[in-house]
């Protein structure tokens, strides 16, 4: 890194700190000149939206830790304070809680574009197993941060996630103890998930930063799928994406006012203004949206594994929704080794194009069964096994429609360059 | 001759300073595992923690049929002073048809009190069924509404996801109205 040629830069200042330490040449080589393809359309914004979205969670979460008191008796009061009587408090929280969803959408946005768009695969991979690991940081994040404001959800989404620990054989319990400091969620546990809460940000922040690195070694992925070959398929950064990204990010940001300012506890559940009480379970439990989708395959898995007519079991219901939830994000993980096809644009498979398209709707109509009671009924047929349904042809997409298309699917003709497909995209227009 | 011996002080010198390595590598990490277990280990329960972790409770308000709900660890605990037909029908039960197979026998001390961790062994929920006019569930213990499952007169799981009974805590009968939980 800024170990090669340097130009001199004319500012003398510029020129004195660059010379000693190269970062205006890193900033001019990599977001300054770097080429990018010409061809992106408005869903290669997503990854500067989620930096934007994750530098205000930052700021916003410093200053609300400020005001925030992490212990059981004064968490609360303290969020009602920062609420009611601390300067602009209602609207750093209301930045920071919507903050968070609007984090989650322009995420889930990028990671399903990539996989649209086959961004996946070679030389990408391990660009895209850093964002896998950056989604798991902030779930991770984001679940805890849900529990410090110590109400009744924040409580019992705790209790009800810790638990899925004691699935595990043998050291689950110890695990679950160990999670707690004590044999309950309690002041120990909220105390520590403060800390870690501060802590993962930054996790997040640094693994982000090897994330665009990865990035700027093999370059990015465009519509069309095919690397750039020559000059006339890329622009330079800035200008052209520089105003483009920032036009995209203003979008974004008028969303995410709208629900800052004028439906701010849209998103939340009413149940978290109740304090937590270690006595009384809300009736029905939900997790915030984001997680949604796997909740319920969490919970579509009912029945247990074992050999039939006797009562050995090997997996109980409860380690196997687990699994399948756990299981349901690791899939990303091998994404680029379960889809071996060349052709790497959906554009240009049609078939994966498809199934693809199911997959979205499988995933939101997760996310709506995981919103539902446990035991609700829709046009007569009982959400539980919908969810079954719905896990099944998730894992299906990746265990075997992938592996299938990967050797079976003929592709459509390819265009011979970026610069072709935009030409006859031009034409085809005029 | 002489290549023979330079082969055989390389391979000499090789195999002992692969050793010296190895030696060296493994005192790094007993090092490194002995700095990190007190990190790990502070995560643990505290002392005072523990210390909180036996309960006394004065039995002679609980009328029979009625329950009372106590803390104990941070964690409710449920006692019902059972009636007859409770008695009777968590006696009943046949044993090998149960999904965590226990006699009502092993889980107390006396027959009319019961006494069990009020925590659903699915996921945690507190399941209803103590205060007088909840849902009982089908079996006529407690319920739990987060995911179904219905415990019977003994906390025995009966129907839906848990795999296992409500915990029985360690306790010892203080006096006929007096009992010592942890
Ligand atoms: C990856 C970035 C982050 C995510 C996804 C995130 C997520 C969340 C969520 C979902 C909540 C609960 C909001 C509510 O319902 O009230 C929360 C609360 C909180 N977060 Fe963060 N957070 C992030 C970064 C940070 C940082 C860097 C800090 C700085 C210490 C911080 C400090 C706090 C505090 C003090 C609260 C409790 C006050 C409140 O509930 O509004 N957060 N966070
Ligand atoms: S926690 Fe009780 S049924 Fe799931």
């Amino acid at each position: 890194m800024g170990s090669g040629q340097r130009e001199k830069f004319d500012n003398p200042v510029v020129e004195w700190v660059d010379s000693r330490l190269p970062v205006f040449t890193l900033m001019q080589r990599e977001y300054g000149s770097f080429p990018v393809p010409k061809n992106f359309n408005y869903f290669w914004n997503f990854g500067a939206i989620a930096g934007v979205m994750l530098v205000t969670m930052i700021v916003t979460g410093i200053v609300l830790a400020m005001q925030y008191t992490a212990h059981t008796d004064l968490a609360f009061d303290s969020v009602e304070r920062i609420m009611r009587d601390v300067n602009f408090g209602w609207m750093l929280r209301y930045m920071h809680s919507n903050g968070a969803s609007f984090f989650f959408i322009a995420v889930y946005i990028h990671i399903f574009r990539g996989m649209y768009y086959g961004s996946y695969k070679g030389p990408r991979e391990l660009l895209w197993i850093l964002g896998v690991v950056i989604f798991l940081l902030m779930m991770a994040t984001a679940f805890i941060g849900y529990v410090l404001p110590w109400g009744q959800m924040s409580y019992w989404g705790a209790t009800v996630i810790t638990n899925l620990f004691s699935a595990l054989p043998l050291v689950g319990e110890p695990i679950v103890t160990w999670l707690w400091g004590g044999f309950s969620v309690d002041n120990p546990t909220l105390n520590r998930f403060f800390a870690l809460h501060y802590l993962l940000p930054f996790v997040i922040f640094a693994v982000v930063f090897l994330h665009v690195w990865a990035l700027h070694i093999c370059g990015s992925n465009n519509p069309e799928g095919i690397e750039p070959k020559s000059e006339q398929d890329t622009v330079s950064f800035h200008p052209y994406y520089t105003i483009k990204d920032s036009f995209g990010l203003l979008f974004f940001l008028v969303l995410y006012c709208l629900f800052v300012f004028f439906a701010p506890d849209y998103l939340g559940h009413p149940d978290n203004y109740i304090p937590a009480d270690p006595l009384v379970t809300p009736a029905h439990i939900v997790p915030e949206w984001y997680f949604l989708p796997f909740y319920a395959i969490l919970r579509a898995i009912t029945f247990e594994i074992g050999i039939p007519f006797t009562d050995i079991v090997f997996i109980t219901a409860k380690l196997g929704g687990v699994i399948a939830m756990f299981g349901a994000i690791a899939l990303w993980f091998v994404m680029p080794w379960l889809d071996t096809h060349p052709v790497r644009s959906a554009r240009y498979r049609p078939l994966y194009r498809t199934f693809f398209i199911l997959l979205v709707i499988d995933f939101v109509a997760l996310g709506y069964i995981g919103s539902q009671a446990a035991d609700a009924v829709l046009f007569g047929l009982p959400l539980s096994v919908m969810g079954l349904i719905c896990t099944a042809y998730y894992f299906a997409f990746f265990l075997v429609i992938l592996p299938v298309l990967s050797k079976k699917e003929k592709v459509k003709t390819l265009p011979n360059s970026i610069h072709d497909a935009v030409l006859a995209k031009n034409k085809s227009h005029s | 001759m002489a290549k023979a011996t330079t082969a055989d002080n390389k391979a000499h010198g090789e195999s002992r300073r692969d050793f010296l390595q190895l030696t060296a590598a493994a005192f790094g990490a007993v090092g490194v595992g002995s700095v990190a277990w007190p990190l790990v280990d502070t995560m643990n329960p505290a002392k005072d923690t523990l210390a909180l972790s036996t309960t006394e409770v004065d039995l002679s308000p609980i009328q029979v049929g009625q329950s009372i709900t106590v803390m104990w660890r941070g964690k409710p605990v449920f006692i019902r002073r059972r009636t007859e037909a409770e008695i009777e029908e968590a006696r009943s039960v046949d044993v090998s048809g149960l999904i965590d197979k226990q006699s009502d026998a092993e889980r107390i001390e006396r027959p009319e009190w019961l006494v069990v961790v009020g925590i659903c062994t699915h996921l945690g929920c507190v399941p209803v069924g103590t205060k007088t006019g909840e849902v009982k569930g089908d079996y006529g213990g407690w319920f739990c509404p987060c995911h179904g499952s219905h415990y019977d007169t003994s906390g025995r799981i009966r129907k839906g996801p848990a795999p296992k009974n409500l915990a029985v805590p360690d306790y010892e009968f203080l006096s006929d109205t007096r009992i010592k939980i942890g």
